[in-house]
């Protein structure tokens, strides 16, 4: 089995190299042969066993995905041909005609069937709890759970179980952005549990190890093909292969061939092609678990509490790292307009190192890359991270402002006998924290909105709150208006009074 | 009495340039001494010299009690005494922008020489109502005029009260009127026993004020006595230079 992963967050070159291979084929050929092409959307980035890059020839997908597809576009008489998406994006990318049929390890979930057409399940899964070895006697449902911190991928059935399960019992829910960390977190003891897949947790399972799956299933769904909504004819078609493969045992001969056949699956394909309205109807939410609070349809009014929620982690976040990047920022500043060469030479590589690379690489670097060091909480991690950052901006700022203040007014501090440290705290500090104040407002209105980057390592701010919502919405309109206005909120006040401050010193 | 002021000889080089050569001056307590020259003769470096701004190549300055050698400009941690004893008005006057004219004021009473707040809020009040300024105490610098501004600059200067107190041009911002409030003010503070060391090249100014003076020329003092005497008839091409400058 390759060791590839599902994996939302965009690091891997060879899937950059398999984007672009795959905007040139479709480029090329999509005027030519659009009619004999059957386009279909999926995240590489998810891996093995759904869809992979062969590390051959990342040119190429496989998976017990790309199979099906395979199935589905010959049954059309057509040339499967793949196309790039991220997971999250799959049900809208498929709506606005991206490709015809997404096929990606996409849940079955009753607001998707609202809202796109959905082929029948091809593959049922369970959900399926896991823990450390010595936790096994301890945790095995969720209600075992209750105060403790469960891990999953955001926007996900399982994230939905736990957040239903959060306002009963007090369990804690922990969004990912991927389905590596989660396992490997669960090991290093941040989380007490993962609840995932089964077939995502199987492959953690080979590839990390150190801990154990629960047998007990806490909930059965389904994988299904997502297409857009007017697009009924297709899916009626691409039903009819999925029941003919069922029927003529190819589908089991592909998930035998990608590890993930069971009894299980056997008793669901005997059952969904017996009774041809189980394509109609959703899939009813077995084992332990119970329907997910947003079999409804989600309106604003149901979100906006999580919303506010996330507005309010993101305001607190961000001004906390600010603080932190302003202090350290004038620490910076001030070591290297004072400090020996020594101090201004190490200060200058911090800056300039901080400064040259992805923010989004520091966060990851800072909680996954040190948790062998130091065992950083999430929030922790993400104030540090994005604190860390801004003061290498900070500090430029306020070096730039220190040097801007002219000689003549430190040389008339020096004659009245200050020392160099009250000329700084009196005199030049002062009147530098003038000229940077347009510069640092700036800068806090992009923190605030660079600290949505700080879901990848499961904090679950108001972008990513959004993004939950949207997906489950099916629509990014109302979520992006609310989510929009938020951000405004927060960053035009903060612009107004930075404007006055400024009048008002201007005007002494 | 010795002397507020005692330079010996003081050389300044910058790279291959001689700024200053040999320079000798005095100032004694009480005396207003004008040190004249065009632009670039050396005036400011002197005065820099005197107030630790400044390394100099050769020589010895004895500033109000207060020895500074050659080679760099010592730490602030070991000019603290220097500090209270010379005080200096920039061109320009350069008071802080940020803070009024009475916390201009305060600001080394409170800060340098640790002063009750009240006790430096009163000598500050005093030294604002002395020069004429008592009531622009709650201004900023912007909001003053040049005047009003050179005044509060004198009255910074001059709050830890020094034996010696430097000035770099101070008349450069002043109408003809305000240069004669000044000068009467300069003569109230030489009466208190300060020596003053004025760099101009404002000879009208210096005729009028000074009692002494001292004309630099490319780095040598070509001239120095009386000011009636040295304005009256010069002996130096570069004071005649000076006089026609100003007839001008």
């Amino acid at each position: 089995m390759p060791t590839t992963f599902r994996f939302r967050v965009r690091l891997a070159p060879p899937l950059l190299l398999l984007a672009f291979a795959t905007l040139c084929a479709t480029a090329v050929s999509t005027a030519a042969s659009a009619q004999a092409v059957l386009r279909w959307g999926g995240d590489a980035e998810g891996g093995a066993p759904f869809v992979e890059a062969d590390p051959a020839n990342p040119a190429i997908v496989r998976g017990f995905d790309v199979e099906i597809a395979e199935m589905i576009a010959r049954g059309l008489g057509r040339e499967p041909r793949f196309v790039q998406v991220a997971w999250a994006s799959i049900p809208q990318s498929a709506e606005r005609g991206d490709f015809e049929i997404g096929l990606s390890g996409v849940e079955d979930r009753p607001e998707l069937r609202a809202r796109h057409a959905l082929t029948i399940p091809y593959f049922e899964f369970q959900e399926v709890l896991a823990v450390r070895p010595a936790d096994r006697g301890r945790y095995r449902t969720l209600a075992d759970l209750a105060g403790r911190r469960v891990a999953t991928l955001g926007g996900t059935l399982a994230y939905e179980l736990l957040l239903a399960e959060k306002a009963r019992t007090g369990l804690v829910p922990v969004s990912y952005d991927d389905d590596v960390h989660p396992y490997t977190d669960l090991v290093a003891g941040r989380v007490d549990a993962v609840l995932l897949d089964d077939v995502i947790a199987a492959r953690a399972l080979r590839r990390t190890g150190g801990f154990v799956i629960q047998p007990t299933s806490i909930a059965a769904s389904h994988y299904v093909g997502v297409m857009a909504s007017g697009n009924t004819a297709l899916r009626d078609s691409v039903n009819e292969i999925l029941r003919a493969r069922m029927r003529d045992g190819s589908l089991e001969k592909t998930f035998r061939a990608w590890g993930v056949w069971s009894d299980a699956q056997a008793g669901y394909f005997r059952r969904a092609t017996a009774d041809t309205t189980a394509a109609k109807a959703a899939p009813a939410v077995a084992g332990t678990g119970r329907a997910p609070e947003t079999a409804r349809r989600p309106g604003l009014a149901m979100y906006l509490p999580a919303l506010l929620r996330a507005a309010g982690i993101t305001l607190v976040l961000s001004c906390l790292a600010m603080a932190l990047a302003v202090a350290l920022g004038i620490a910076v500043a001030a070591g290297r307009v004072y400090g020996p060469p020594v101090v201004r030479g190490a200060l200058a590589v911090y800056v300039e190192v901080i400064r040259g690379t992805p923010v989004l690489l520091q966060l990851f670097v800072l909680y996954y890359g040190l948790s062998g060091v130091v065992r950083l909480p999430a929030f922790a991690a993400a104030v540090l991270g994005l604190g860390l950052n801004y003061a290498a901006y900070e500090s430029e700022i306020y070096r730039a402002a220190l040097q801007a203040i002219a000689r003549p007014q430190l040389e008339a501090a020096r004659t009245l006998g200050l020392t160099e440290f009250q000329i700084l705290r009196l005199v030049r500090g002062p009147q530098a924290l003038r000229l940077a104040l347009a510069p640092m407002t700036n800068d806090f209105v992009a923190l605030l909105k660079d600290s949505s980057l700080v879901s990848v390592i499961t904090v679950v701010e108001l972008t990513k709150q959004t993004a939950i919502y949207a997906t489950n919405a099916g629509s990014w309109v109302v979520p992006g208006i609310v989510c929009s206005l938020i951000y405004l909120a927060f960053s035009l006040p903060l612009s107004r009074a930075a404007r006055m401050l400024e009048r008002r010193w201007s005007a002494a | 009495m010795s002397a507020a002021l005692s330079i010996r000889g003081l050389t300044v080089s910058h790279g291959a340039r001689q700024v200053l050569r040999g320079v000798d001056l005095e100032v004694a307590p009480g005396e207003i001494v004008a040190l004249m020259g065009v632009s670039g003769a050396g005036k400011s470096t002197a005065l820099r010299c005197v107030a630790a701004l400044q390394a100099f190549d050769a020589g010895s300055v004895d500033a109000a009690g207060f020895a500074l050698r050659p080679g760099p400009v010592p730490r602030e941690s070991a000019l603290r005494e220097l500090r209270g004893r010379v005080g200096m008005v920039f061109q320009a006057h350069s008071l802080f922008e940020h803070l009024t004219a009475l916390q201009n004021v305060t600001l080394a009473p409170l800060h340098a020489l640790r002063w009750a707040p009240s006790r430096a809020e009163s000598v500050a009040m005093e030294l604002l109502g002395m020069l004429g300024v008592a009531g622009r105490a709650g201004a900023y610098p912007r909001q003053l005029s040049g005047g009003e501004a050179q005044r509060v600059a004198i009255a910074r200067a001059l709050a830890p009260d020094p034996a010696l107190l430097l000035m770099d041009e101070p008349t450069s911002a002043l109408d003809p009127a305000r240069r004669g409030a000044l000068g009467d003010a300069l003569r109230a503070l030489a009466a208190q026993g300060r020596g003053l060391l004025i760099s101009t090249h404002d000879v009208d100014f210096a005729r009028a004020h000074a009692d002494r003076v001292a004309v630099l020329s490319e780095g040598v003092m070509v001239e120095c006595g009386a000011a009636a005497e040295v304005l009256a008839r010069p002996t130096h091409p570069a004071t005649r230079e000076l006089l026609r400058g100003s007839a001008d």
